[in-house]
């Protein structure tokens, strides 16, 4: 048996991060790219890395919300899309910058409602309902453009994928804010320990007068709606928007998620997990650049590196529970 | 390695009652011992089990009972000691290996595959066979049958575990021990959640396994069981054996005096409250014969809905608590009517309910003691959805300690917790929420006698406190020790009514098993 102080120091890494061993992976990959290549270790290369992991970090925020209800969101990536279209459509049409990342925003609250309602009240698996808005959202963004790029070349408007606030670009500065955010939601509301509370036992949280599906439909409508976000800084930084933006991120987002120790099963994780886990995957990708690895293999190692992870988080987990 | 090269070659028929060596004693366990981080789950143990007796072996929660029954399946290896099983040491044994010579155990979570039939399920792993791994259905569902039918059981072998319930998925694993030739069956408290028909079928099964030569050690929680159907039983207590004794040669007080150590002189502490005003009504509910039955529950009472598994107690009580629609009925709480489509609006009407399953209905088990006490109430302790964490925890403390949940710290995850600290935690639940109405559905099942008389005792401070309290219980003794009024359910239907003077065990057995009709 461990000493009792060191029992509530385990207890309290475990309520911060879920999970020691994602910050492990994570410093031994950057230490490994540091021995391996100069570049990997310069400021600029870092702010750099974290700017590319802040789209993925911000959608695998609002994922976390629904994986810890046991949830799942396919649907994210192409919400994203169609956030940027519309965006980008709306300014093209002459609207304030303002009122196009509104728009950006709102139709991926929308389509998250949807989700939501569908899901709690239609009573339908998570898996099967976000699939459909998956390919619906799709579908819709290649309709609204015809299949061709909209040009989004206003600078208010791309102020959030471009621009800086002092030294740090405007990307990170709305990643540390929705993580800030989210991690003060799930420790310190309600909503919060009624998240774990679902995914925990969704039966027993009903009966202690949870209400389970306004919940779980909340989760959706956050996670729908910073996927919009995520589309909207995405237009601004490319300057326009294309239909086929975002294919496949979902599985990045939900990759993050796991990476950083949540359970698919819900009720057991954390946001600060999920953000150590989208700068994994961020550095993999920036690493793999710095070493020239060929763009065809690089796929390959990030599902390697993905898998051994989860592996050795499973080792750890499994010492630490016996 | 002589030993286990004579034991495999020994594989029982069910039905060769004399046995290999005919020796009184098949199992033998000499000073084992078993420790874990922190306990010693079992000291030095000497326990025998005779060929062909049901033994019982009872013990409060933590008294050894599924460590010495682990390693009597092979899942744990023993620290110390020897275990002999027909006359041979077994030196290492393994899970496959107890198998093997025909240890099989029925755990209270079953193993059973839902959506494969019957007879799949009873032979899975060592199925008949046309050719390799082809499976030989006709043979397989003819000694499906056979072994169905020597359990005098009546169930189609192609039926799908799943469309069947608890009990009768109980006897498919006892015919699947049979099918794996077992010659010492073990039974993890297998009536918990059986009815009292139900249970009485399983006993018939126990004794026909007797007959069969079947010797079978049987754990259980209700001391009458022991005296129904054991020949012999051992008292486990803090890891030690207390000590066996023949069924006839003890009584109840004996029994649970070994089990506890002290004496239990008051069991149900008769709450001494006068009931006050009417707190909760249900009206226009089934009754005999039309929508006219109600039921009233007042302040500082117990009533008890009486009925078998089945009757629609547990479901009128969810619906009261709107966990599930209610078809028929209107409740009103102190003459005010209210209107409840799902829990939340119970809890604010002032209804709370400990459900009948702590595990899935209760808890959430990877959370926090904290945590869990402080669900129904938790918006209550914020504003704008921002918790006073402050506040949380010193209410959940005040609970822990009101009702002594014995715990080292309230952010222990529950799943550690024993029964009937977990059980004390859900009534804690209830008890943070000030709820005017309780609804206790089975809350001492599973859980051992010296936590059952520390919920009773909590139901009696409840009941001093003015709650109206709707019990349900399917221990006929606790149900008449513990109430103020007994409502009778059958098929659905309030059928009788009775006071607790008025109530015996026969009258309530008649009413819930039908027989009221003329």
């Amino acid at each position: 048996m461990l000493p009792a102080r060191l029992r509530t120091e385990t207890r309290d890494w475990r309520r911060i991060g879920g999970s020691v061993a994602p910050i492990v992976v994570l410093i031994l990959i950057c230490l490994l790219l540091s021995l391996l290549t100069p570049r990997f270790l310069t400021s600029e290369n870092l702010i750099n890395v974290v700017r590319q992991s802040s789209l993925n970090a911000i959608v695998a925020a609002g994922m976390t919300l629904v994986i810890l209800t046991g949830g799942i969101d396919l649907s994210v990536g192409s919400l994203l899309a169609v956030s940027s279209v519309f965006s980008a459509g709306t300014l093209a049409a002459g609207s304030s910058p303002l009122a196009a990342i509104l728009a950006g925003i709102g139709i991926g609250l929308a389509f998250g409602v949807a989700n939501g309602l569908i899901i709690t009240v239609g009573d339908v698996a998570p898996f099967i309902v976000t699939l459909g808005t998956l390919t619906i959202a799709r579908g819709i963004a290649l309709v609204y453009t015809n299949g061709a790029p909209i040009m989004a070349m206003d600078n208010d408007f791309r102020f959030l994928g471009r621009g800086g606030i002092g030294f740090l670009p405007v990307p990170i500065v709305i990643l540390i804010v929705v993580y800030l955010a989210v991690y003060f939601v799930l420790n310190r509301t309600t909503f919060g320990s009624y998240v774990y509370a679902i995914g925990g036992n969704q039966e027993a949280a009903r009966l202690s007068g949870v209400r389970v599906r306004l919940i779980k439909a909340a989760t959706y409508a956050i996670s729908g709606l910073l996927a919009g976000l995520t589309g909207v800084i995405l237009t601004g930084r490319l300057g326009s928007a294309q239909p086929n933006l975002g294919s496949g991120d979902e599985l990045d987002a939900i990759a993050a998620v796991v990476l950083g120790g949540t359970s698919l099963a819900g009720g057991r994780g954390g946001i600060v997990g999920t953000l150590v886990g989208a700068l994994i995957i961020g550095i993999l990708s920036n690493g793999l650049n710095l070493l020239n690895v060929n763009a065809y293999y690089q796929p390959v190692a990030k599902g390697v590196v993905i898998l051994i992870a989860i592996l050795v988080d499973r080792r750890v987990r499994a010492s630490s529970a016996a | 390695m002589n030993d286990l090269m004579h034991a495999t070659g020994q594989a029982h028929p069910p039905d060769a009652t004399a046995g290999s060596a005919a020796s009184p004693c098949l199992l033998r366990m000499n000073q084992v011992s078993k420790r874990f981080p922190g306990v010693l789950a079992l000291d030095r143990v000497d326990f025998e089990v005779q060929t062909g007796e049901i033994h019982a072996l009872i013990g409060e929660n933590g008294a050894g009972k599924s460590t010495l029954i682990k390693i009597l399946s092979g899942a744990y290896q023993a620290d110390s000691g020897e275990l002999i099983f027909d006359g041979q040491h077994i030196q290492q044994p393994t899970p496959a290996r107890m198998q093997h010579i025909g240890v099989s155990v029925i755990y209270q979570e079953l193993n059973l595959v839902p959506y494969l039939s019957v007879a799949r399920n009873i032979f899975l792993g060592h199925e008949p066979q046309i050719v390799q791994g082809v499976i030989d259905f006709r043979t397989m569902h003819q000694r499906s049958r056979e072994l169905l039918n020597l359990l005098g059981i009546d169930l189609p072998p192609t039926r799908l575990v799943a469309d069947l319930g608890i009990a009768a998925r109980q006897l498919v694993e006892v015919a699947k021990a049979l099918s794996r030739r077992v010659r010492l069956l073990i039974m993890d408290e297998p009536t918990a959640p059986l009815s009292e028909q139900e249970t009485a079928t399983l006993f018939d099964v126990v004794r026909r396994l007797r007959q069969q030569g079947v010797t079978v050690i049987y754990i259980s929680h209700r001391l009458e069981e022991v005296f129904r159907l054991a020949d012999r039983v051992t008292v486990l207590r803090d890891g030690r054996v207390i000590g066996t004794r023949p069924v006839e040669a003890v009584t109840r007080d004996d029994l649970v005096r070994m089990m506890v150590g002290r004496e239990i002189t008051e069991q149900y502490p008769k709450s001494q409250v006068q009931p006050g005003e009417v707190v909760l009504r249900v009206s226009g509910l089934p009754g005999r014969t039309d929508h006219d039955a109600e039921l009233v529950v007042r302040a500082g009472e117990i009533v008890a809905l009486a009925g078998l598994m089945g009757s629609g107690r547990t479901e009128l009580a969810r619906q009261i608590f709107g966990a599930d629609p209610m078809p028929h009925g209107r409740i009103e709480i102190r003459g005010r009517p209210v209107r409840i489509h799902s829990t939340w609006q119970a809890i604010e009407a002032g209804i709370g309910m400990v459900p009948e399953d702590r595990k899935t209905q209760g808890l959430i088990l990877e959370r926090s003691v904290a945590d869990n006490i402080s669900l129904p109430v938790l918006s209550r302790y914020a504003r704008a959805m921002i918790v006073r964490q402050a506040d949380v925890r010193n209410m959940v403390r005040e609970l822990v300690r009101a009702i002594d949940i014995r715990i080292q710290h309230i952010a222990q995850v529950v799943r550690t917790l024993s029964g009937g600290n977990q059980q004390k935690v859900i009534l804690a639940k209830w008890l943070a929420s000030h709820c005017d109405v309780l609804i206790l559905d089975e809350p001492t099942r599973g859980v051992d006698v010296g936590a059952r008389t520390e919920i009773y005792r909590v139901i009696g401070q409840l009941v001093e406190q003015g709650k109206a309290i709707l019990l349900i219980s399917s221990d006929l003794p606790e149900l008449l020790g513990l109430c103020d009024r007994v409502v009778v359910v059958y098929g659905g239907r309030l059928v009788a009514q009775f006071e607790r003077h008025a109530a015996t065990a026969e009258t309530i057995i008649r009413y819930a098993s039908g027989a009221f009709a003329d």
